[in-house]
């Protein structure tokens, strides 16, 4: 079954900016070729997890292995591997790359390029891959094809003369992108004859199958009974399944050179399953390991904690799960004051960590309180040492401090030209500071460095809003540098919340103290007793609210028929205090704490 | 546990009325045509079953509620009173209140049921302002409403009438206003309720969806200090959050459902409370008239849920109706009424914190009370207070 001649096998990833249409390619695909019936096909099919659906968003990449019987005659195995476009993501995207020879590069014909155009293409560049540009959505009256093209000649230097143009929506011209894959993307190579090397790109959980993992095998075979070993764990397991996916996992004998599918070996630890490993024979292992991935270095970091603090060994065993099916996603266990015990955990960025939040309540069923997202700063102390600090609340006092140093990136922001004048305003009062513009056509692209910090709170939604949504934008990391920054206290009813401090340049540390303290004001409800919120640096108030106490809270009728009704209501708000905090005789509900700390994801 | 010398108050409820107030959930229908034998026959058999259940007791008070018990026979009312002397030992100054609504057919007959044992009319005259009688819903008008109490003061030793404030758009010089006019007509005890959406009304359906809003807030505050105010000036005392007495008229009745003492509830849906060989058992009726009648016809009573009260949820009850009087509560009497010592009732650090904050006060007899200020704000109050 997978004894494909290396020649008849393409693996290809999608890439694309976010929304141009990778996964509906992804769906003309699966239909062209007759991978599910109509009755199995729906949009997005490979978009499965619910907060996709919800979001119509990739989050993780997906495998598909088609067959097609090309123009020559010949039948060809396509694996298709559909990634996300959003940055946070930019991981899943790098690790299907390193399992493919080729990338079709979709790209919107009415937006053109965009940020993460740049950023995914020359991912797939750097990784030695083949590009056939796609220009999709050609069905829209505002599609610009010809423009498109020059500009992805002009800004990726990339031929584009040759894009198959498409509309993934109507299914239109999907036949030219299967004969492009053939006839234009390389067949991987692979020895047969050789000792077995995979590579191990993903892995999850499955209720049934326990681990899985994904893999794209390299030399030599991968079969049921087989002793394997991961190279760097040393672990050693048999195999007890391999298979393809249809995109539903269907057992074969075996899994050849060139090929993806995948291996379950009832791996329980689940340190045992190492993205980027290789995994050999056991019993005649290979000298060396493939390349492996560089690994993935999260750049926002926040507390997570159970609302209920008997859940956090359940928080435990659910990260570990997820941690499995995400290796960009970092976690520790940490303590707070006023949350208990939780983790402090690391993602690519915001929106990945929203996703990850929502994914352990949803699948997991836990009830979680997220602390203040904050970067990782460089702390230098009086006497020479230097620690990275995760975690606001952790800052030393004034006295052993000597200075901090923050990250930077190097921004990328496409935008129509009309909106230049309030995106440099936006990145200006953000500290940003500028180092190229350049044009094509009437759109600009403007790379700027910004410290990150300032990116990690409400950037996005400013930048969205003040381009009304034509801005697009992508980051990489750019350095340390140090930078006039302090620890902001919240204290509520004159106690600090650890879990709402937050570092901020000295120069926005008033706006967002104030800014936080009159979100507080709004999401606590009044109660019988007055609250004062402060923001603090030290022991320097810098901002307050104050929250007047209920004015009037009685019901008017209570007679003998009333009793048990109010009684039951007040064991049920008795019961909701539950989720309340308490500071000193005021008892704030968590969701307001939980809201003050969305406020800027 | 102390004997059972707890005086008895009875509550009688008849549950239908001439048409449905779009405020009102009491459990009240309307019927084109009540068999009326049917149901005076069925209350007396509750009655029955439930005296010989709780044995021979002094009686304090009778209160005959709804619904609209005024549309009830003056017969069947006397046979009630004649069944409830006769089955305990009847308080020589007992009180016998009927609910009343100020329509003529009712006034007309408001001097049987003087004569049928009823020394004391509650009058449900809501509002004197005509359109709030019509957003109300109510069937009568100003000039009825006065004739009735006119009438029934001239009948009733004691007389008592409801009114509904915090009406939409109602400035607190208007209510004042209203509210004086009403206290000038002379009766010893007023029922003055703020304006309460209930779920399930007809008032909720406009209300969710917007056609009318409510003062509330420091708004329905302000209302409710001038109304207290007012009432002062007419010697009518707060005596609890929303009943207002000259010294010595506050409503028997009603004080023994604050004072957590024992009650018999009679007729459909009516709630029971009573002190049994030291449990105390909480019963509820079937709501549903017919229903209920026939239950009673087969076994003598309609009780749907029956349950002996923990002690825990005895202190919470005797503690939100203790706490809604001006007197407050007496400490032992929780205990004596709850099993649980009055100090594991609530919360020590609280209790401290609301004594600070003046919403409650410890008076000089040792009893605790909350001030106007927390009485304003007692449903926070109390699920923080209480354990
Ligand atoms: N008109 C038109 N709309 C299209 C076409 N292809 C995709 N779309 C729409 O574009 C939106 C985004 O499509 P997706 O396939 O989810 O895009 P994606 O690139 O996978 O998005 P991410 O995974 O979030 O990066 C959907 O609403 C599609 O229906 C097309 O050819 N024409
Ligand atoms: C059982 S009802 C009165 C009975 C009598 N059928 C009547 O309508 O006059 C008792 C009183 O509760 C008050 N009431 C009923 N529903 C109310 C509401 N939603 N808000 C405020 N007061 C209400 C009215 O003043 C009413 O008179
Ligand atoms: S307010 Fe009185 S008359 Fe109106 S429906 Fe309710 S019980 Fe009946
Ligand atoms: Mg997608």
């Amino acid at each position: 079954m997978t004894d494909t001649p290396l020649d008849l096998i393409r693996n290809f990833s999608i890439i694309a900016h976010i929304d141009h249409g990778k996964s509906t390619l992804a769906d003309r695909l699966i239909q062209a070729t007759g991978a599910l019936s109509a009755r199995e096909m729906k949009e997005q099919v490979l978009d499965n997890m619910e907060i996709e659906r919800e979001r119509g968003i990739t989050i993780k990449a997906q495998t598909v292995r088609l067959t097609y019987p090309a123009q020559d005659g010949k039948t060809y195995v396509l694996n298709l591997m559909d990634t996300p476009g959003h940055v946070d993501f930019a991981y899943e995207v790098s690790r299907s790359l390193a399992a493919c020879e080729g990338s079709l590069l979709v790209v919107d014909a009415s937006q053109g390029v965009e940020a993460q155009t740049l950023a995914n293409v020359y991912q797939a560049i750097d990784a030695g891959h083949e590009i056939v540009p796609v220009l999709n959505k050609i069905d829209l009256p505002a599609a610009e094809p010809d423009r498109v093209k020059q500009q992805i000649e002009d800004v990726i230097g990339l031929d584009a003369s040759d894009a198959v143009m498409i509309s993934a929506k109507t299914g239109l011209n999907i036949e030219g992108v299967l004969e492009a894959i053939v006839t234009r993307l390389p067949p991987p190579s692979g020895d047969a004859s050789a000792t077995t090397k995979a590579l191990l790109v993903d892995s999850w959980y499955d209720a049934y199958l326990g681990v899985v993992i994904l893999v794209r095998v390299k030399d030599g075979f991968l079969k049921k009974g087989q002793r394997i070993r991961m190279m760097s764990s040393g672990a050693v397991h048999t195999i007890e399944q391999v298979g393809v996916f249809k995109p539903k996992l269907v057992p074969t004998d075996s899994l050849g050179p060139g090929e993806m599918g995948y291996v379950t070996a009832a791996i329980k630890t689940v340190a045992d399953t190492n993205v980027g490993d290789t995994i050999t024979d056991d019993r005649n292992p290979a000298a060396e390991p493939l390349a492996g991935f560089k690994p993935s270095i999260p750049v926002v970091w926040c507390g997570l904690y159970p609302v209920d603090a008997d859940d956090f060994e359940k928080l435990r065993e659910s990260l570990a799960k997820l941690r499995l099916n995400d290796a960009s996603f970092h976690y520790e266990t940490e303590t707070s004051a006023a949350l208990g015990f939780g983790f402090r955990c690391g993602f690519l960025g915001l929106l990945h960590l929203e996703i990850i939040q929502e994914r352990l309540s949803r699948e997991f069923d836990l009830d979680l309180i997220a602390t203040a997202p904050s970067v990782v700063y460089k702390v230098h102390q009086t006497n020479g040492e230097m620690f990275e600090l995760h975690n606001p609340a952790d800052m030393p006092d004034g006295s052993v401090l000597d200075h901090i140093e923050e990250p930077w990136i190097k921004a990328t922001i496409m935008l129509p030209d009309d909106y230049l004048g309030p995106v440099l305003a936006l990145c200006n009062e953000r500290r940003g500071q500028q180092v190229e513009l350049t044009y094509v056509g009437a759109r600009a692209m403007l790379v700027y460095r910004l410290p990150l910090n300032e990116v990690v709170f409400d950037f996005y939604d400013r930048l969205k809003s003040v381009s009304r949504g034509y801005a697009s934008f992508d980051y990489q990391m750019d350095g340390y540098s140090e930078g006039d920054l302090v620890k902001i206290s919240i204290l509520v009813n004159n106690e600090p919340v650890d879990a709402l401090s937050f570092m901020a340049h000295r120069s926005q540390a008033e706006r967002r103290g104030r800014q936080i303290c009159e979100k507080l004001k709004e999401l606590i409800p009044r109660q019988l007793f007055k609250i004062p919120i402060q923001a603090a640096i030290g022991g320097r108030v810098i901002a307050r609210e104050t929250i007047s106490a209920l004015s009037k809270d009685v019901t008017a009728k209570c007679y003998g028929g009333d009793i048990s009704r109010k009684r039951k209501l007040l064991e049920k708000q008795k019961e909701g205090k539950k989720r309340m905090r308490q500071f000193g005789k005021v008892e704030i509900p968590q969701s307001a704490f939980i809201a003050a700390l969305k406020m800027d994801a | 546990m102390p004997a059972v010398t707890e005086p008895l108050a009875l509550y009688i409820h008849w549950p239908f009325c001439l048409a449905k107030c779009p405020y009102c959930d009491f459990n009240s229908h309307v019927r084109d045509r009540v068999d009326e034998a049917r149901f005076g026959a069925a209350l007396r058999r509750e009655l029955a079953h439930e005296a010989a259940r709780v044995g021979r007791r002094p009686l304090a008070s009778i209160f005959f509620g709804g619904g609209t018990p005024s549309l009830m026979s003056p017969d069947t009312a006397a046979a009630l009173i004649e069944d409830a002397r006769r089955l305990f030992d009847p308080a020589p100054d007992m009180e016998v209140t009927l609910e009343a609504n100020p329509t003529s057919v009712e006034t007309s007959r408001l001097a049987a049921f003087r004569d049928a044992g009823v020394n004391r009319a509650s009058l449900g005259v809501q509002s004197l302002d005509e359109a709030a009688l019509r957003f109300l819903g109510r069937r009568h008008d100003v000039g009825q409403a006065i004739a009735a109490l006119e009438a029934a003061r001239a009948i009733f030793p004691r007389l008592s009438f409801d009114l509904i404030y915090a009406r939409p758009g109602q400035a607190e010089a208007a209510w004042r206003a209203e509210l004086r006019q009403a206290l000038a007509l002379a009766a010893d005890h007023l029922s003055l309720y703020q304006l309460t959406i209930e779920p399930g009304t007809q008032f909720a359906t406009l209300h969710g969806r917007g056609d009318f809003a409510l003062p509330e807030g420091d708004d329905a505050a302000r209302l409710y200090f001038a109304t207290a105010e007012e009432a002062a000036r007419f010697g009518l005392r707060s005596y609890e959050v929303s009943n207002y007495a000259k010294p010595g008229a506050e409503s028997r009745h009603n004080l023994a459902y604050w004072r957590y003492g024992d009650y018999l509830g009679i007729g459909a849906g009516a709630h029971q409370r009573v002190l049994l060989e030291g449990r105390m058992i909480a019963t509820r009726r079937h709501r549903a008239p017919e229903e209920w009648a026939a239950r009673v016809e087969r076994g003598g009573h309609a009780a749907v849920e029956e349950e002996a009260l923990a002690p825990a949820d005895r202190a919470r009850e005797a503690l939100l109706m203790g706490l809604r009087l001006a007197e407050g509560i007496d400490p032992a009497r929780i205990e004596a009424r709850s099993g649980v010592p009055f100090a594991e009732a609530v919360d020590p650090a609280m209790l401290a914190a609301l004594l600070d904050e003046d919403y409650l006060a410890w008076t000089e007899a040792g009893r605790l009370r909350a001030t106007e200020e927390g009485i304003l704000r007692l449903d926070a109050l109390l699920p923080v207070l209480l354990r």
